[in-house]
């Protein structure tokens, strides 16, 4: 008849003992898959921009375009 | 149509509320339809919760002549009790066990169906509003003026590295 006597105590150092590494071991996951996915490709972006990148001949496309106030288009 | 709306939802509400009244073990109340007489509730009441395992007092305040002498044999060694007896006092302590508290209701229907009716209720509102309230939309929501303030934004350069003016190809002249 008699049931078996339940775990009384411990509980949470059981759960914790169980949850523990996995809520690690997915923050390691998360951390590394923002790095790789988000952090690195935009360094790679403007890493390969500014290879290329002529700051006069911007200035002079924007110039042409007519969108700053002190030096008009050339045109102009 | 509004009336009866929240009228039908406040009669099912209300029907519940009474049920709660009764598991509450009123046992005033139990009887009546839960208007005549109230508990007193300054005295500890009995109430059946999932989080609070042992209630202010027990159950049963009426002992019957078996409760009674139930209860002085309580008073001996626990093993000399039968497993009725254990459940007998059990029954006078407790009013449902916990898998009998556990039992879903279907309260959850009439939650969600009051949720989805002002939902549409609010939907309904802001049509109204949307188009007896707002004034006329600005010039600057116009194809034309959008098309311009496009044109603006890619010669302004707008976040050439990753953003808006990334995605416009300089030299071809058209989106990537």
């Amino acid at each position: 008849m008699s049931l078996q006597k339940p775990i009384m105590r411990g509980l949470l150092a059981k759960r914790l003992r169980f949850h523990l590494p996995i809520a690690f071991a997915l923050s390691l996951v998360a951390a590394a898959a923002f790095k790789y996915g988000v952090t690195e490709p935009r360094k790679q972006a403007y890493a390969e921009f500014y290879k290329q990148y002529d700051a006069m001949k911007e200035f002079n496309g924007m110039k042409e375009a007519g969108i700053f106030e002190s030096v008009r288009p050339s045109g102009e | 149509m509004l009336q009866m709306t929240v009228g039908r939802v406040g009669s099912l509400l209300t029907r519940r509320g009474v049920m709660a009244l009764t598991s509450a073990n009123v046992r005033m109340a139990s009887h009546g339809h839960g208007v005549s007489e109230q508990a007193d509730l300054s005295l500890p009441m009995y109430w059946d919760r999932l989080d609070t395992p042992l209630p202010d007092k027990a159950y049963k305040d009426e002992l019957t002549a078996t409760d009674k002498s139930l209860k002085q044999k309580e008073k001996g060694p626990w093993t000399k009790l039968t497993n009725e007896e254990k459940i007998a006092l059990y029954r006078i302590a407790f009013k449902d066990t916990y898998p009998e508290m556990k039992v879903p209701s279907h309260e959850w229907k009439t939650v969600v169906g009051g949720m989805l009716i002002f939902f549409g209720i609010t939907g309904l509102i802001v049509i109204w509003q949307s188009h007896y309230v707002y004034p006329p939309t600005p010039h600057t929501f116009a194809p034309e003026w959008q098309a311009k303030q496009t044109q603006r934004m890619l010669d302004m350069r707008v976040n050439p590295i990753e953003g808006f003016a990334n995605n416009w190809d300089y030299e071809k002249k058209q989106w990537k």
